[in-house]
């Protein structure tokens, strides 16, 4: 009975708020970076779990999403005295990702797998085009400086109160970041066990059968695109602010692959194994790096390590998984459709 | 008007190279109903060898021709071993498969050959021919490419459609447990379609990289292209695979010679999307209903 | 002569076949009979090793079949022209006649070829043709044909005359019949339309729910008034 109700989002959120608390405070400047890049790629890859895991729809391009809402953070604060206060900046960069989503959402509800990634892996390489296209506005190259404005006073007072230390900007960040990491995965959890989730999960699962039911594919999938963009849009502007920069190499075809990397390493639709997911992809790097230093490596080369260890690890998951990834995700529907191509009458 | 006639003889050139591709991925999806989204890097290792052997001193011609060899067996290795387990299961296996290659291959190529640029010859020369006073924008190793691709699809359809061998490998791609009753080693085919496919994926990376400078992604964006091209021909259809290239190739390049070189992966999304939204099944395809 | 000997099998958790045996002799046909889902198309493709057979055996002069691959099948002799035909539409007429032919080794000359015009002028007509323009008939004639190019000794057949014209069946049926004879094939007939295969078949073998129920010569069984009501439809 306890076991249940700690496992209820409300609850699990409560305990982590406590967790981020204690671990933010005890760490150094330099982990709180670090804890920061771990929670906007959490965010973002809890919302492509959601999308690829639940809906089964397989993207591409959601760093070309985190791109969208960094540049639209970027863009918004330009200036020392911001127009807007940065929650504000926060909610138009994921209302902008999101309403870009949507129309992204509504091309990509008609296909399906390798059709979809391909999509989406050239709308991943295309985005940063558009940055250097409209290099006046958007910064070229270089990009776009953020300038985060310094923590309000009433902030660095209840920072102390709650912490008894003073709030350094990175760890004003860090706090920034977790804080909308909490908020996305309990919307993400709600949405996962309503009749929005459920449908979402009954879409992926057999469309005729859902059709049936009367849920509309289309919608279905759009929701769960433009829900998957949102956390994106909140990701870019975390990233983003983090950074101090809002540029094109940041965004490539690299950051989508590395999304995804964590999003199957976690565990397709589980939320927890997107924070593990991110955890992995965080922290694993500096430690594969060293130890190809320490085997003689330079350290261009060792920093190469890393993504080789996580494409072999794709490639193991992929082929020693019993059915294949999420056996759930339809594989009895595609091996009936198997059987009636081009065969004749089916079995 | 010069100016034009430039930019689509670039286009041209190019395109060629696309169809190259887009081949090599109609080959793949036509006998196992996968994208080879590592493709692309597949092609740039084998030019890393070819570089390597050029380096060392050796002829271009024989780093040409060991990378066409390297292509073959990656192609044949990665299908026995690696996808062999995934084909008939359901879609996302193939996908994630295929793009953890895509990333084992570009790091290890990193890794072994470093990330700097290099810079990889061009048979023929890489001067305009000159007609009379005018220098085309055509150069010797472009009329290379365009004559290799040429060949190379020559010799496929030979293949396929003179040959026994090449019946048996469109049986097994058409219908797998029919050519099975007939005596088609099926799994034997299916490699040797992989490998035939990175052999052309193979030359596509050579030619692009002739002339040019190289570097690890150098092949990333090609992937794009060249399912842009596969699918705007349809990826069921080689010959579609041709047309589309040829036709990715001149729009991308009058986008990049009078819009901007930036915009071109952007305008080839929007080449996809409206294919895809309009017409699935691509220009050529024959099956009636694509299921995209 | 082919045997089958307590040939079981599973889809899953559901029985498929249990125990199936009977033997279908040299030079006659043996009629395969019984309602949907009986396991009848099932025996066929256990028998050439496209589903995996749990227990038992089905050999061929000796040869243990379960054992074997599919590929393996025409090296052996033994041709299935599977449900639903199997026409192979994307490719031509002709090509799909060389691909029967090639599977038992070696080129495919033009006699052989010729052998089969001889047989179905029909196709002959269509040589160069794309195999999905064929009509129902015409396709049955094509697998059949295509089978034929391998000179097989064993010919499975599973539900030849399905969505043909009564007709197109008695001719179809005509010419398995002096096959047979001509060239002593062993035939394994499965089919739902129990009155036409009885009609050239020696024995029948009726399943169901994957089990044999009546073992029997052909006309005996066509004969019995009770034996036709309950199992066959007629």
């Amino acid at each position: 009975m306890v076991a249940k109700l700690l496992r209820t989002p409300l609850v699990l959120a409560a305990l982590g708020v406590v967790v981020i608390v204690l671990v933010l405070t005890g760490v150094d400047d330099f982990r709180a970076v670090q804890l920061t890049q771990m929670a906007y790629l959490g965010i973002a890859a809890g919302g492509l779990t959601v999308l690829t895991g639940l809906n089964g729809q397989i993207s591409l391009g959601h760093g070309a999403l985190m791109a969208i809402g960094a540049y639209t953070t970027a863009l918004l604060l330009q200036d020392d005295e911001p127009a807007l206060p940065l929650l504000g900046v926060l909610l138009v960069a994921t209302v902008v990702t999101l309403l870009v989503g949507a129309a992204i959402g509504v091309a990509a509800a008609r296909l399906h797998g390798p059709y979809l990634a391909g999509a989406t892996l050239a709308l991943a390489v295309a985005v940063p085009g558009i940055a250097l296209y409209f290099g006046d506005t958007l910064g070229g190259e270089q990009g776009l400086r953020v300038r985060v404005p310094d923590a309000p006073d009433w902030v660095l007072d209840a920072a102390y109160f709650v912490t008894g230390q003073d709030l350094t900007p990175s760890k004003y960040v860090a706090f920034l970041g977790w804080g909308t990491l909490v908020v996305t995965f309990l919307g993400l959890a709600h949405l996962s066990r309503s009749r929005v989730g459920r449908r979402w999960r009954a879409v992926r699962d057999d469309e005729v059968a859902a059709e049936v039911a009367g849920i509309s594919l289309g919608r279905a999938r759009v929701s769960a695109f433009v829900v998957s963009a949102a956390a994106a849009g909140a990701a870019g502007f975390v990233m983003a602010v983090s950074v101090r920069l809002a540029a094109p190499s940041g965004y490539s075809l690299t950051l989508s692959l590395t999304l995804l990397t964590a999003v199957v390493l976690g565990g397709l639709g589980s939320l927890g194994g997107a924070l593990v997911g991110a955890a992995l992809l965080t922290f694993l790097p500096q430690v594969i790096t060293d130890a190809g230093v320490s085997a003689g490596l330079d350290d261009i080369r060792a920093a190469e390590l890393a993504p080789l260890v996580y494409g072999v690890v794709l490639v193991a998951v992929v082929l020693l998984a019993p059915a294949g990834l999420v056996g759930s995700l339809r594989p009895a529907w595609h091996r009936l459709r198997a059987t009636t191509t081009s065969k004749g009458a089916p079995r | 008007m010069q100016q034009l006639v430039n930019t689509i003889l670039g286009g041209l050139t190019l395109g060629m190279v696309y169809a190259a591709f887009a081949l090599a991925l109609v080959l793949i999806w036509r006998s196992t109903r996968i994208v080879n989204f590592a493709q692309a890097p597949m092609a740039m290792v084998t030019t890393f060898i070819a570089l390597q052997i050029i380096e060392a001193g050796h002829s271009y011609w024989l780093g040409f021709a060991a990378a066409l060899l390297a292509g073959l067996v990656l192609g044949a290795v990665v299908e026995r071993v690696l996808i062999r387990p995934v084909e008939g299961k359901a879609e996302i296996n193939a996908v994630i498969l295929t793009l953890g290659l895509f990333i084992v291959l570009h790091a290890l190529a990193s890794v072994v050959f470093g990330n700097r640029y290099r810079s990889f010859p061009a048979a023929f020369g890489i001067r305009g021919i000159e007609v009379g006073d005018m220098t085309i924008a055509l150069t010797g190793f472009d009329i290379f490419t365009i004559v290799a691709v040429l060949v190379v699809m020559g010799l496929l359809v030979l293949l396929f459609r003179f040959t026994d061998l090449g019946l048996r490998m469109r049986a097994a791609a058409f219908n797998q447990e029919v050519a099975r009753l007939l005596g088609v080693r099926v799994g034997r085919m299916l490699t040797l379609g992989w490998a035939l496919a990175a052999l052309v994926g193979s030359l596509a990376g050579l030619l692009i990289a002739g002339g040019s400078l190289v570097h690890p992604g150098y092949m990333d964006s090609v992937v794009v292209y060249g399912f842009v091209a596969a699918v705007l021909g349809g990826l069921d259809s080689p010959g579609g695979a041709v047309v589309g290239g040829l036709l990715l190739g001149l729009s991308l390049s009058l986008v990049s010679g009078y819009v901007g070189s930036q915009l071109v992966a952007l305008a080839a999304l929007a080449i996809l999307m409206v294919v895809l939204l309009l017409r699935p099944q691509g220009l050529f395809s024959q099956a009636r209903e694509r299921r995209v | 002569m082919l045997e089958v000997r307590e040939l079981s099998t599973s889809y899953g958790a559901v029985r498929a076949l249990q125990d199936v045996t009977f033997t279908a002799p040299r030079g006659e046909v043996t009629a395969v009979l019984g309602a949907n889902g009986a396991g009848k198309t099932t025996l066929l493709r256990t028998i050439t090793g496209l589903v995996r057979a749990q227990s038992g055996s089905a050999t061929y002069d000796g040869r243990e079949l379960t054992r074997t691959a599919p590929e393996l099948m025409p090296g052996l002799g033994i041709a299935h022209v599977p449900e639903g035909r199997g026409v192979i539409t994307e490719l031509t007429v002709e090509e799909n006649l060389r691909l029967g032919g090639l599977g038992r080794g070696g080129r495919v000359k033009p006699a052989e070829l010729e052998r089969i015009y001889g047989l179905f002028p029909a196709l002959a007509d269509r040589r160069a043709a794309l195999a999905h323009v064929l009509s129902g008939g015409e396709r049955q004639m094509l697998v059949l044909g295509r089978a034929l190019m391998a000179e097989p000794k064993v010919l499975l057949l599973d539900e030849p005359s399905l969505g043909l014209a009564p007709r197109i069946v008695a001719q179809l049926f005509e010419l398995v019949q002096s096959l047979v004879v001509d060239q002593e094939l062993t035939v394994l007939l499965v089919e739902q339309n129990a009155r036409s295969a009885l009609s050239i078949a020696h024995r029948g073998v009726v399943l169901s729910l994957g089990r044999v129920v009546v073992d029997e010569r052909a006309d005996v069984l066509a004969g019995d008034d009770q034996l036709r009501h309950a199992y066959l439809g007629f």
